[in-house]
């Protein structure tokens, strides 16, 4: 036996494109399905939360800017970087207990997701939008925009198939992202950081905050610089705080829908609809004539 | 129905109109309009008296006289109009195929259209917008939007593909007094052709077309509870949306409200749209035609009174042609006829409410202790009912109240701007999202502009159009939904949102 020594991984935040601890210096036990300790993982506060929001509002009109041909190469990019790493995502996805073969099986599917999510980048505008025959001599027509900042509460479980799903509809279209994590299972999504962040995804567009959500969630739904609230990871107590919070800005939270969700069925966890729910509709009229 | 303003020939710069050689009053008859002694609910197709036994006035704003007495709804109303609304969606409606939904939509636009004069004149006495825009703009718009969405009603797989076009159930509408009609249409419409039964708790101050609506439907034979109508105050709303028996809310009024609104809802469990208020911005630039610009301007804040939510209340004229505009805006404005809204004449009607009026006067007060220079043409108010001069506001910034703040009449805060860069920094300044405009003869330069407002209605070279095919709605505080279009359809359908 050599009795080398292995090297432990820290768990950082993942914001603006660089991994900091907390500001405060906080982390908190990341425990596999046995209850044994996995790592210390970064406990983000509100003030993390506040700089991965700033972070996100910079980052978005640039990310916006791109072509959708851009952003799709981009997002493709990191299913590449997922699928050179998938037996180490598949060995996080076991930490919670889940067995082999499925844990490959959801790596896989996220990286299907991805790559999925990619293709629209540059097709969404063309399903969502569209020219209306207005009864008039007038040029009319309708895009989707992204909503700006938007905030994901990652679902719990399954942690990488349910962020990935969750999170690629609400980037591709030019949203920026402030993620919080999976509090039980947090691993996954620090290794999905570590692979968007060597995959050409400009720093800012997102953010993924690790830690106890419970004060952190509502604080997000409530910033005034955040646009919108995915909530497919929130309870029912948690998604009824969120919306509340998020009345005095106006912004719209998408909640989970009741009942279990099929996260590996293509049919019903994927959808252009999915993009749409973090888009703006605008329409622009301009006369037409000589 | 795109003629929403006179299209006479703009005043020359410096020209003034001689009062003296006006238009004689020409007053749409009101003959053809009969109102009832008082007005009950409509509940389950027919009238129905409210629990309580209480009525509240309605008057003309025009002239501060009660035409009727409404029924104030409470609680138990709502109860009564949600189960009405209930056994329609688990019965005749629910069951009704999209083919058949659509001919009793069919029938309900023919039939607002062969009743349109009636509508209009009642729509001006309740409200006080001029005869011109109810009869030109509010009616033809609001059967439109009938027959627009009447077609939809047997062809919702084809308007998303793959997505879940069951309707949701009962929905809850609550809408405002400054286009009673229409906004009955923009929420009805494309309620019923989605399958939704609905009920509706028009405004306060303007409740007669609706009532008058009720009765068109059981004309058309529309099945009990698919229309049910909740008159009465601010309490029938917040009853109406907070309903445990309603599937889906759809609110147009203040952000103030959406907010409480929404607040309220939280944890509920319905779905929820809202339209809510502006501030929008109207940029015009050095190379813009002018004397539409003039007219384009002049049509986005004094339209309905500035009674509109996506009024272009905050003018952006580039500097080197803001003297230049402001001239020929000022001798626009003095042409402009303001008084009764039944005569034909008149392009600026009544305030809807004394409320409002005082709102209004508050905020103009406001804009005068905070420094800005007002500009009100001469002008004549009838002594009766409630009026206010149309108003401009000069050296305005940015951090005003009356640059900042809704006054949803007719008063416009002037500012001014020197690169696109900058006017489209100071037109987004603004928790608002609602509507913007832009005027220049450079093609690139609408569309770059275009593509940097935040706003849901882009106006390019126009301004205040309206369509049933075209979505409206808003960015950030201006709310989340559409109404209009296809995309119109989404907040109705259970795959939307």
């Amino acid at each position: 036996m050599s009795g080398r020594i292995g090297v432990r991984k820290t768990y950082k935040l993942y914001v603006d494109g660089d991994f900091p601890r907390s500001e405060s210096g906080r982390t908190y036990p990341a425990l596999d399905h046995r209850g044994e300790v996995i790592a210390r993982v970064a406990a983000a506060t509100r003030k993390d939360l506040r700089g991965a929001v700033r972070a996100a509002r910079r980052a978005q009109p640039s990310w916006a800017a791109r072509t959708g041909y851009n952003r799709g190469q981009i997002i493709y990019r990191i299913a590449e970087m997922v699928e050179d790493r998938a037996a180490v995502f598949a060995a996080q996805v076991r930490m919670a207990g889940v067995a082999a073969a499925k844990a490959r099986r959801e790596v896989f599917r996220s990286i299907d997701r991805l790559v999925w999510y990619a293709g629209w980048a540059d097709k969404y505008q063309q399903v969502i939008g569209n020219l209306n025959p207005v009864a008039g001599p007038f040029f009319n027509i309708s895009v989707p925009e992204p909503t700006g900042v938007v905030g994901v509460i990652a679902p719990e479980a399954p942690a990488l198939l349910g962020l990935v799903s969750r999170l690629a509809p609400v980037i591709v279209s030019g949203n920026t992202a402030v993620v919080l994590a999976s509090e039980r299972w947090p691993a996954p999504s620090v290794v999905l950081a570590e692979a968007m962040a060597t995959a050409d995804l400009p720093g800012g567009v997102v953010n993924i905050l690790t830690g106890p959500r419970s004060g952190m969630a509502p604080y997000l739904a409530s910033h005034l610089d955040v646009n919108g609230i995915d909530a497919y990871g929130a309870d029912e107590d948690m998604l009824a705080g969120l919306e509340e919070a998020a009345a005095a800005g106006v912004k719209r939270v998408v909640g989970p829908p009741e009942g279990r969700i099929a996260w590996m069925d293509d049919r019903t966890a994927q959808s252009p609809y999915a993009i749409a729910a973090f888009t703006e509709i605008k329409t622009v009229w301009h006369p037409k004539g000589l | 129905m795109y003629d929403q303003t006179s299209e006479r020939t703009p005043a020359r710069r410096g020209e003034v109109v001689p009062s003296g050689l006006d238009y004689a009053p020409s007053l749409e008859a009101v003959d053809q309009v009969s109102i009832d002694e008082s007005y009950d609910l409509w509940i389950d197709g027919k009238p129905s008296p409210p629990a309580a036994n209480r009525y509240f006035p309605t008057v003309n704003p025009a002239t501060e006289e009660t035409l009727t007495r409404v029924a104030e709804g409470d609680g138990e109303d709502v109860d009564r109009a949600v189960a009405a609304a209930r056994k329609a969606y688990n019965g005749a409606w629910g069951k009704m195929a999209g083919k058949e939904r659509a001919k009793y939509l069919y029938r309900l636009a023919r039939m607002l259209a062969e009743r349109s004069r009636e509508f209009a004149v009642l729509e001006t006495l309740d409200g006080g917008k001029p005869i011109k825009e109810s009869r030109d703009v509010d009616l033809p718009l609001a059967s439109a939007h009938f027959f627009y969405y009447a077609g939809w009603a047997d062809k919702l797989e084809y308007a998303f593909p793959g997505l879940d076009t069951r309707p949701l159930g009962v929905a809850a509408q609550v809408i405002p007094w400054n286009f009673p009609i229409l906004m009955l249409a923009w929420k009805v419409a494309p309620a019923l052709a989605a399958g939704n039964t609905v009920v509706l708790k028009p405004a306060e101050t303007t409740p007669l077309t609706a009532l008058a609506f009720a009765r068109l439907t059981a004309e058309a034979g529309l099945p009990p509870g698919v229309l049910n109508i909740v008159t009465g105050g601010g309490g029938a709303g917040a009853e109406a949306v907070a309903h445990p028996g309603v599937d889906k809310v759809a609110f147009t009024g203040s952000t103030e409200v959406g907010k409480l609104i929404q607040k309220r809802l939280a944890g509920a469990r319905k779905r929820l749209t809202l339209e809510l208020g502006g501030k929008a911005p109207h940029i015009v630039f050095e190379d813009a035609p002018v004397d539409q610009a003039v007219e384009g301007v002049i049509n986005g804040i004094f339209f309905n009174q500035g009674h509109v939510c996506c009024a272009g209340s905050r003018l952006l004229v580039q500097e080197s042609i803001y003297d230049a505009f402001l001239d020929r805006l000022k001798v626009r404005l003095a042409s402009l006829r303001v008084g009764d809204p039944l005569d034909k004449n008149t392009d600026v009607g009544a305030i809807n409410s004394r409320a409002q009026l005082d709102k209004i006067g508050a905020l103009v007060e406001i804009g005068v202790a905070e420094g800005a220079e007002m500009y009100q043409p001469p002008c004549a108010l009838p002594e009766r009912g409630y009026w206010f001069a149309p108003t401009l506001f000069m050296g305005v910034s940015q951090g005003h109240r009356i640059a900042r703040e809704e006054i949803f009449g007719p008063v416009l805060s002037i500012m001014t701007f020197r690169t696109p860069v900058e006017a489209v920094e100071k037109a987004n300044n603004t928790p608002y999202g609602l509507s913007a405009g832009v005027w220049t003869a450079k093609g690139s330069r609408i569309l770059w502009v275009a593509d940097r407002l935040r706003a849901g209605v882009v106006w390019a070279n126009t301004y205040n159009k309206f369509d049933p095919a075209s979505p409206f709605g808003g960015y950030r505080e201006s709310g989340f939904g559409r109404e209009g279009g296809r995309h119109g359809l989404l907040p109705y359908l259970r795959g939307g949102s």
